[in-house]
């Protein structure tokens, strides 16, 4: 057995051109953090520019610049990839029972596309940026609107390459790298979700590859396949864009969902509650993620029929993701429950994925859509999904995980902090938008009539303590690698295969291929408990 | 040659193991490739519904004698790069590397008489869209949205079969070194499944470009 994959070599060369997953993840996990602060920046001025109704920040223009800045950022290089290139690469080999994943070399090379696309959007985005919203309607983004276009469509379309490359690894990977006596169902539903994530990953990211295309043409050249004025149709953009946008909304809670349910069965001491619900739940929102996209059209002009269709395909996938909340609250019923941080931010992941999901029912209404559509409603509800629901999974991930990447626990007292300062933060920041939506509180303008000012202020106070509570964990994590107690092998008395090796794993993961024969998620009560 | 001496990386148990794990990531490459192309093509068919003169007018521009034979050629290599793959199975490596050669030069002889000529002649007929375009009238738009997609899908395609000949290039290599044997061929069957999916882009893109068109 070797030492660990961090002492592995020391040299830059051993970090840039690795091919173990463990350092790749690692490569990953520091360009995503960066991102995520960069994304978190803007976002934070956004709030600054909306405390006053005439807003903060002189020109509109910048004020379009800088959430279409956090959009594309967040969107494309934290949320659709966070999960999958740090956590779902370090653990899902570990939790296979496998060496690495089946291609190690387009595992890296994913990483420098990711890089090249980040670093190219990230150029466009200080030299002027965008003012399109991340969504490049047309012909607005085609025709009217100034600025780096072009260059931040190629470094998204770059990096989508490197979405695929990651869900093709893991797909292969979990097909064939299992190890012995791992059957399908007896894989933890972490591999699952990651499974139908990647399902997305590949099949829905080259369609919005391809339309970017002829979006960069048809800016570049002025010619109109999107554009009504040369004979081309804007609704075809949509439907192509949300083609894609809307199951990349499941590519960023479906891991999410494979997180929570590794770590609230570990904390409360019981199996999954109704394992295979949850496998299949995962399988059916992937499939139905595909099908709901008209969903985001309801206003522009579609047909009521397809409306209809759509409205009732989108009730739809709140069923499968219903089930899972049960399945997660029956887990927990009369378990034995520790509240470590892991599991005090998956408790939070769940209430604030439930309103994000319960909201999402009211926007899949027709009638009410046609209302709550431009508002700040609809802000609120995404936020709760995809930054209170995906980000609190991520954490939950990163701590649970946390002393079997880096050999050290973090510090538990501020992890419980860091989770209720999180969640504090966040319904300050994002209930108030509810309201304000439901009073009629227009999005993407940065200015508003004044009755809406007391929200907006409690809103921006909101992601205050937010950003105090993102910071948190980047400062005691970061401590905890250095003065953190070591961690054992298994800290939490977990089951997964991911807990039999070293913490941290040496480079070849296990010395002996692991053989499973049991169930997944195998916990027993404490003894002498009545 | 015994099994332990065929080439595998530590997290498979066997060759055989990892060469079939390979195969199958290509084929998941391309049902990745197919929505990228799908796109183009749905995107197509929609707007020449909208635009159905101009597009048609703008068919009738292109030279379909050329783009029948290079239909021709195409579909001709992918032949003689099966034949490969069959040789290489048997343990014929010189075989193996004459079809692969000439499928590269199949290959060069399509992107020639693609870019080199036809190419060349849209752009001296004036079709490449913008303000010089050469049609005129009330066809122009639609017919300029042809010749978009027209640049479009023969610009990826060519780029695909770029992709394409430097791994050719890459298999030759590997063979003349002795990487390839009876029991071990797993990168010349992968190259193979691109290289045939880069022509069957091509059997899509001949009649959207040449032949729909001119049947009305």
């Amino acid at each position: 057995m070797s030492a660990s994959y961090l002492t592995d070599g020391f040299t830059l060369r051993s970090w840039f051109l690795t091919t173990d997953h463990k350092r790749i993840a690692i490569l990953y996990l520091a360009s995503i953090t960066a991102f995520f602060f960069i994304g978190g920046a803007a976002a934070a001025l956004v709030r600054y520019n909306l405390i006053v109704p005439e807003g903060m920040i002189h020109s509109a223009e910048t004020y379009n610049r800088l959430f279409t800045m956090h959009g594309v950022v967040m969107v494309w290089f934290f949320l659709v990839p966070a999960v999958p290139v740090t956590l779902g690469n370090f653990i899902v080999p570990l939790m296979l029972g496998a060496r690495d994943l089946a291609f190690p070399k387009l595992n890296l090379f994913s990483w420098y596309l990711f890089m090249i696309g980040g670093v190219i959007v990230l150029y466009s985005l200080f030299t002027g940026g965008v003012d399109t919203g991340w969504t490049f309607y047309t012909p607005l983004t085609t025709a009217y609107s100034k600025g780096h276009v072009v260059a931040t469509v190629v470094g998204i379309f770059i990096s989508g390459f490197s979405s695929i490359a990651t869900g093709l690894n893991f797909i292969v990977s979990i097909h064939r790298l299992r190890a012995p006596g791992m059957t399908w169902f007896k894989m933890p539903v972490f591999l699952w979700s990651l499974y139908a994530t990647s399902v997305i990953l590949v099949l829905a990211t080259p369609v919005l590859a391809m339309t970017l295309v002829l979006l960069a043409f048809e800016r570049i050249f002025h010619i109109g396949v999107f554009d009504p004025a040369m004979g081309g149709d804007p609704l075809l953009f949509q439907h192509l864009f949300w083609f894609y946008s809307h199951p990349a909304v499941y590519i960023m809670i479906l891991p999410g969902f494979g997180i929570v349910s590794e770590i609230v069965p570990a904390f409360s001491r019981k199996p999954l509650f109704g394992y295979s619900f949850v496998v299949w739940a995962s399988i059916s929102i992937a499939v139905i993620s595909f099908l709901v996209w008209g969903h985001h059209m309801f206003v522009a002009g579609t047909s009521l029929f397809s409306a209809l269709v759509f409205s009732i395909l989108s009730y739809m996938v709140a069923v499968p993701s219903a089930i899972k909340v049960f399945n997660w609250l029956g887990t927990m019923h009369k378990g034995y429950i520790h509240f470590d941080a892991p599991m005090l931010y998956a408790l939070g992941f769940i209430a604030l994925f439930t309103m994000g999901g319960l909201t999402g029912l009211f926007v899949a209404a027709l009638a009410a859509d046609v209302h709550l559509t431009q508002t700040y409603f609809v802000v609120a509800h995404f936020h709760y999904v995809m930054v209170g629901g995906m980000v609190s999974a991520f954490f939950a991930g990163l701590h649970y995980w946390w002393p079997k990447i880096t050999g050290r626990m973090y510090p538990e007292m501020w992890g419980r902090a860091g989770a209720l300062i999180i969640f504090i933060g966040f319904h300050l920041t994002f209930f108030p938008q509810f309201a304000l939506g439901y009073m009629g509180m227009p999005r993407r303008y940065h200015s508003y009539s004044p009755e809406f000012q007391v929200l907006n202020v409690l809103s921006s106070a909101g992601a205050t303590i937010l950003a105090v509570g993102y910071l948190l964990p980047l400062a005691y994590l970061t401590w905890s690698l250095f003065r953190g107690e070591r961690a054992s092998d298994n800290p939490w008395e977990a089951t997964g295969l991911e807990w039999k090796t070293a913490s941290p794993p040496p480079t070849e993961n296990f010395a002996v291929t692991p053989v499973v024969d049991s169930e997944p998620y195998n916990y027993q009560r404490p003894r002498g408990l009545p | 040659m015994s099994e332990t001496a065929l080439p595998r990386t530590f997290q498979y148990t066997s060759a055989q193991h990892q060469s079939q794990t390979a195969v199958s990531g290509m084929w998941l490459f391309l049902a990745s490739e197919m929505l990228f192309f799908g796109v183009l093509f749905l995107t197509w068919i929609f707007c020449r519904h909208w635009n159905q003169t101009g597009f048609d007018i703008g068919a009738r521009q292109t030279e379909l004698s050329l783009g029948t034979l290079n239909s021709v050629i195409l579909i001709t290599s992918s032949v003689t790069y099966a034949a490969g793959t069959l040789f290489i199975e048997k343990g014929n490596v010189r075989r193996l590397i004459q079809l692969v050669v000439v499928t590269g030069l199949l290959g060069l002889a399509f992107l020639v008489l693609k870019f080199g000529i036809e190419w060349h002649d849209d752009f001296e007929k004036h079709l490449f869209p913008g303000e010089a375009f050469a049609i005129r009238g009330a066809a122009r738009a639609g017919a300029q949205m042809f010749f978009v997609f027209y640049f479009v899908a023969t610009a990826l395609h060519g780029l695909h079969m770029l992709v394409g000949l430097g791994l050719l290039v890459w298999i030759i290599q590997k063979a003349r070194h002795g990487h390839f044997f009876a029991e071990y061929s797993t990168p010349v069957a992968i190259v193979g499944l691109y290289w045939s999916f880069v022509d069957m882009v091509w059997i899509m893109l001949y009649p959207l470009i040449y032949l729909v068109g001119r049947s009305t």
